[in-house]
């Protein structure tokens, strides 16, 4: 391959650019002018967050490695980057109208959620150790000051204090392996790993590192920091940390595992046992779960064990489904989201699920679109989750993987039970309060475009499926 | 002939005190005197670094370690009021948990020198040394690993910004340095001369 010219890595490099020295830039304007400047930045953020997106999808689609082969464009990162993007820009839209109505608006806001976006789109392009670090370590500084923004909250700050240490101890568990990685195997690029003679210390780091990449996607074993903190962070945050992140780990570990692993390594049996313990674990946990947020987490953590299974089944057909199922999952749980932050009880969003009790009767719009989401989650046709759970299961089983498709059924009709618990209360009971409603125009496009996604995606699959396969076939190097 | 004898005699003098140094940390009844054992430590493993030939690692060790993260021990022994024996009492409770875990860890250790099939690979042979380490990291830091330099960069703005987001908080009442208005003041604006009568007052 011939080395590129600084000029053309730099244009493959934009939407980072674009991202970080826009990021700077409006925090020179916020520091400036301090009073009266929170809105225009969030505007300005979102303004940025469309164009990155827009350069992004209009980079080159052959594979091109860049800065010595240290960060890699394919078709699978510009596919996995759109799809981050919009999960930021919807974070930045609903942060905006959020800000507004709780008056908590510091203009740091955005600027924290745009250095977050530039670790997503650095993890996503990693192809070498180095990178692979610095984009996670730059998306989830950010993440924890985020979580921690309500300063003067005690949950707050707990979620943000739970997230760092444990964060602070899974980068500590994922440089280690590193480290091992590099030492037994001479080199920190993906493809010298995946060259490198076998031994059991390059066995041993790949299991830390990849141990370590789990805690991203909160894989059980490495989950225990998700409720806490999805329950303490503001709205807005828990939505940024349910979509887009989780997008950027799932394209890492998949980038990581194909391009990295040695075949000796066990990465197919590790990312089993994280599936099946996710599955297992999302569905029967949320069950007893009050809180709305705590059980969107654990309906988060079982989304990300069905995501792994179409990487465990691999081929193209496996990372098809894996791209659809971030995708649909991206789409939907950022509609849920924005429904919770929309309703009110007295000033507070509701807390708990039996808040939402006879909201059929008191918001009906909300109650069906709440409903729609909520169904989409649980994958019941002909919304758009279950075509997210028949290309994984479809995938899994092609591959001769029977009993985890069979395992993943199983889970998902446990976890049913819990959405639909959901909408019985919505529907079929009645309303001890009246939830009122307060949708800025940006939270209602937000919310209608969800919506509308999980409704009508039966109607046109392909506008997802056929990205999908483009990016699989670029991941795995085919025509 | 004498320089090999002069390192090893050094590699022993260090060794030797580092240990003592680092049982002194966990020995010292006083946690002020823990710490201060701590920093003669990390300044021992310096020194074992330079004798090894990795001068930049011993400048880190003596930067950060000693120069950030031993101060911050330091402050936070000594500022924050931490009750020490309160934290000692558990000691008898966790003391099985915690020898079973030294076994283990001594029983994979010697397992691990005395398995061959999991014995590390011998080092290679260190190359010539023909320029200081520092020299040698500082041109590829700045050139092939530029693009890293910089978004490590970005991670320390995030946690600046971080840190003031979190922390400041507008305060009400005290006085701020305003240059523009401070120069730009007259005599006439803020100097008043009285006539004061003896013994009346104002």
């Amino acid at each position: 391959m011939t080395e590129l010219s600084l000029t053309e890595q730099l244009a493959l490099f934009l939407p980072e650019l674009l991202l970080a020295l826009g990021a700077m830039a409006l925090l020179m304007l916020g520091v400036f002018q301090r009073e009266e400047s929170g809105r225009r930045i969030a505007n300005l953020a979102i303004a940025l967050t469309l164009l990155a997106l827009l350069s992004a999808l209009t980079l080159p689609t052959e594979r091109a490695e860049i800065f010595g082969g240290s960060f890699v464009i394919d078709s699978f990162a510009i596919t996995m980057k759109a799809l981050a993007l919009i999960g930021v820009a919807a974070a930045l839209l609903i942060g905006r109208a959020f800000s507004e109505t709780q008056r908590v608006g510091r203009f740091e806001y955005p600027i924290l959620i745009l250095l977050s976006a530039v670790g997503i789109l650095l993890m996503i392009s990693a192809n070498d150790l180095i990178a692979l670090y610095i984009g996670i370590e730059t998306q989830s500084l950010a993440l924890y000051v985020l979580a921690a923004w309500h300063r003067d909250s005690v949950k707050s700050s707990e979620a943000g204090l739970k997230y760092f240490i444990l964060g602070a101890l899974s980068s500590g568990i994922l440089l280690y392996g590193c480290s091992m990685i590099y030492g037994f195997g001479g080199g920190i690029g993906f493809a010298e790993i995946a060259a490198a003679p076998p031994s059991a210390g390059l066995t041993i780091g790949c299991v830390f590192a990849l141990s370590g990449l789990a805690f991203k996607i909160s894989a059980v074993p490495f989950h225990m920091w998700t409720p806490d903190v999805y329950e303490g962070a503001p709205t807005p945050v828990a939505l940024f940390l349910a979509s887009a992140p989780k997008v950027a780990a799932l394209a890492l570990i998949a980038r990581f595992t194909l391009e990295a692993l040695p075949p000796h390594a066990g990465g197919e049996d590790i990312l089993t046992i994280l599936a099946i313990g996710s599955m297992i674990l999302g569905a029967v946990a949320a069950i007893g779960q009050a809180n709305l947020k705590r059980l969107l987490a654990y309906s988060a953590i079982g989304h990300m064990g069905y995501a792994l299974i179409g990487l465990i089944a691999g081929g193209e057909e496996g990372l098809i489904a894996l791209v659809v199922y971030a995708g649909i999952y991206l789409l939907t749980i950022i509609g849920v989201f924005c429904s919770l932050m929309a309703l009110r009880a007295e000033t507070r969003a509701p807390q708990n699920i039996e808040e939402l009790t006879g909201l059929s009767q008191t918001q009906p719009a909300m109650a069906f679109l709440l409903a729609a989401l909520l169904f989409s989650l649980a994958g019941i046709p002909p919304l758009a989750g279950f075509f997210g759970k028949f290309y994984v299961f479809l995938s899994a089983i092609e591959q001769g993987f029977v009993w985890l498709a069979v395992i993943g059924v199983v889970a998902s009709v446990i976890a049913s039970y819990y959405y639909l618990r959901i909408i019985k209360l919505m529907y079929f009971d009645d309303p001890d309060i009246s939830l009122r409603m307060e949708l800025s125009p940006s939270s209602r496009f937000v919310l209608y475009a969800s919506g509308v996604f999980a409704l009508g995606f039966i109607l046109a699959p392909r506008l997802l499926s056929e990205p999908a396969a483009w990016a699989a076939r670029g991941l795995l190097g085919l025509p | 002939m004498l320089a090999p004898l002069l390192t090893q005699i050094a590699f022993y003098l260090f060794s030797a005190a580092l240990l003592a140094m680092a049982s002194g940390v966990i020995l010292a009844r006083n946690p002020v005197h823990s710490v201060l054992f701590l920093i003669m430590a990390f300044f021992n493993a310096a020194c074992l670094f330079i004798l090894m030939g990795a001068e930049f690692l011993a400048m880190i060790l003596l930067i950060v370690y000693i120069g950030a993260v031993a101060v911050l021990f330091l402050f936070v022994v000594m500022m924050l009021d931490i009750d020490f024996v309160a934290l000692r009492e558990g000691f008898w409770n966790y003391l099985p948990i915690g020898l079973a875990l030294g076994v283990v860890l001594a029983s994979e250790l010697i397992l691990l020198a005395a398995l061959p099939t999991v014995a590390l690979a011998p080092a290679p042979p260190p190359p010539e040394i023909l320029q200081p380490n520092i020299e040698r990291l500082g041109e590829v830091l700045y050139t092939r690993y530029a693009h890293f330099f910089q978004m490590a960069g970005i991670i320390l703005l995030i946690a600046m910004v971080g840190a003031i987001v979190l922390t400041l908080r507008p305060r009400e009442g005290i006085r701020r340095q305003e240059a523009a208005r401070q120069v730009s003041r007259k005599r006439e604006d803020s100097v008043e001369i009285r006539k004061v009568q003896s013994g009346e007052g104002l």
